[in-house]
């Protein structure tokens, strides 16, 4: 398949979900999807395009949250990343790390670090924060307090 | 039979740096691990959002002390890619030379803990070196034995100059029958052969599904290379190859790096001959706003920089993935079903990327006297009859 029938399939397959198409430059497309039809397009994307999965990306964009899952067919040296915006308040995913394992590590990433829940995670817990790191405090938020100095001298650091 | 957990780490003589290993053990076989990380978190991904574009390449350069060229060159990549703009010839050329002269001394650096995890001492010795060779080349082109600090969006920072050139080249082929030599002894070797075939073998499949990188997914029989699926800087314009074996177990991937040691050589020498003259920057003087995305072959796999820009002077948003948070999970399908004792080179197998800072200063005769090799070994005699005559032993 070359690159524009790729994206041509890409975009009949899932034509309600898809909400934004950014043809940037030959090497980087960017698809932003619903949060719903995340895990059957990046199944498609994986599986059957036979894609490797790079990494996702949290970023807390003040209005909304958003993860950027960023795919490469390596044979047409393609980057696909599929975007999905995700509400503030209650931001929530459903995980990838069943169909790849890949994913994993990355979400329990994610979910210390900006907050996002992801159902279906066989094991979300912290990956890089320590126990003691209170809850509900997401380093990478845009709200996040600096460091409270008191609390670095008590804790003897 | 009843389980019982051996836990290595965080901080065990074995490991470079913190990580902490779970085994459960049936008897002498591992069926379970995990691991936990984390006790090396820094947070520098929220650190480089406070620097500008310029100065964020001095803090990610100091993320892994071995790494220290494949996180820079993966961030300006992913910074040019914001706007986009290829950089020049020359400086595509300076940037494949020091990124290949880090591939090299990072593989010889993984066969001396290789050596060492698998208690066999003269390999470590042998490796590290011949390390130091490598060290002193990129010393010769760059000023630095590390932390080369060559690397800028736009560009590079400083030239190679055209003196050092042959003085480097000259040195590159004097270590090749060095090399030749250890490729024969580690390949003959029958320890090696004993300790490393059919042990820990990750199969094609995982490698796919777990995502893994570089020499790990290439020794399981997947042909990915960054440099080779999607060519960068000056690696389409020199003839290399991309060293790929299926047998999946930790022989394998030593093969593999062994291997790509002289392909590393290959593509080091090719580019210092051929090396074009011109403008080594582009002086950019803004980004624009919007989003990068910046790839590189690092000796442990691909590094993966994306970089968000809002058009002021700092990114938004750096995200860094190193190769070894895709390689790390491997140990699930690679580790249990071995022993003990294999456990520990399974583990290392995959090049968890260690931290190494160590660096001999040599001051100018003006100041502190230089001490030769002799020096230091008469020394060393002088210290140890001291010591002798103090203890009473004759």
């Amino acid at each position: 398949m070359t690159r524009d029938a790729v994206l041509h399939d890409l975009k009949g397959r899932f034509r309600e979900d898809i909400l934004d198409f950014f043809d940037k430059s030959p090497k980087r497309v960017y698809i932003e999807v619903k949060p719903d039809a995340l895990v059957p397009a990046a199944t498609y994307i994986f599986k059957d395009l036979g894609a490797r999965f790079h990494i996702a990306s949290g970023l807390d964009a003040r209005t909304h949250l958003e993860i950027l899952y960023h795919f490469s067919i390596e044979t047409m040296n393609l980057l696909i990343s599929l975007r999905v915006k995700l509400d503030r308040k209650n931001p929530r995913v459903d995980s990838l790390a069943n169909v790849i394992k890949g994913a994993n590590w990355i979400e329990r990433e994610i979910n210390e670090l900006l907050g996002i829940d992801f159902p279906g995670h066989p094991d979300l817990h912290r990956l890089l924060l320590s126990r003691e790191w209170p809850k509900g405090v997401f380093p990478l938020r845009r709200d996040y307090q600096e460091w409270d100095k008191k609390a670095i001298r008590d804790r003897g650091v | 039979m009843q389980k019982s957990v051996i836990s290595i780490g965080p901080f065990h003589p074995l490991q470079e740096e913190p990580e902490h290993f779970l085994l459960t053990v049936e008897g002498e076989t591992v069926v379970d691990v995990d691991v936990e990380i984390g006790y090396n978190h820094r947070g520098i991904e929220k650190l480089s959002e406070r620097r500008n574009f310029d100065q964020a390449t001095f803090v990610i350069e100091r993320i892994c002390g071995i790494c220290s060229t494949s996180h820079p060159v993966a961030y300006t990549r992913a910074v040019e890619d914001i706007i986009p703009v290829v950089v020049p010839e020359r400086a595509q050329y300076i940037r494949t030379i020091i990124a290949e002269g880090e591939r090299i001394h990072s593989h010889l650096l993984w066969y001396g803990l290789a050596g060492h995890f698998l208690g066999y001492n003269t390999v470590y010795m042998w490796m590290w070196r011949l390390r130091e060779e490598i060290l002193d080349v990129m010393e010769i082109l760059s000023g630095n034995r590390n932390n080369y600090a060559m690397f800028k969006p736009g560009g590079v920072r400083r030239d190679i100059n055209a003196d050092d050139i042959p003085v480097a080249l000259k040195k590159i082929d004097s270590i090749i029958p060095t090399i030749d030599r250890l490729k024969k002894a580690i390949l003959d070797d029958p320890v090696l052969h004993a300790r490393l075939k059919g042990i820990g073998i990750l199969s094609k499949e995982e490698a796919i599904n777990y995502c893994a990188l570089g020499p790990t997914s290439r020794a399981s029989g997947v042909d990915r290379d960054v440099r080779k699926n999607a060519p960068y800087e000056a690696y389409d314009k020199v003839d290399w190859d991309m060293i790929v074996t299926d047998s999946g177990d930790v022989w394998g991937k030593a093969v593999v790096r062994l291997l790509e040691i002289y392909e590393s050589i290959k593509i080091m020498k090719t580019c210092l001959q051929q090396i074009p003259s011109g403008e080594i920057d582009l002086k950019l003087k803004s980004i624009p706003p919007g989003e990068g995305i910046g790839a590189h072959e690092a000796p442990r796999g691909e590094t993966f920089h994306y970089v968000r820009s809002d058009g002021t002077n700092r990114p938004v948003r750096h995200k860094v993935r190193a190769p070894s948070f895709m390689n790390l999970p491997t140990c699930k399908a690679t580790v249990p079903g071995s022993t003990i004792s294999d456990a520990a080179i399974i583990l290392a197998s995959i090049d968890p990327c260690y931290c190494c800072t160590e660096r001999m200063a040599v001051r100018s005769p003006e100041g502190d006297r230089i001490y030769t090799g002799k020096d230091l070994i008469r020394m060393s005699r002088e210290k140890t009859a001291k010591i002798k005559r103090e203890m009473g032993i004759p």
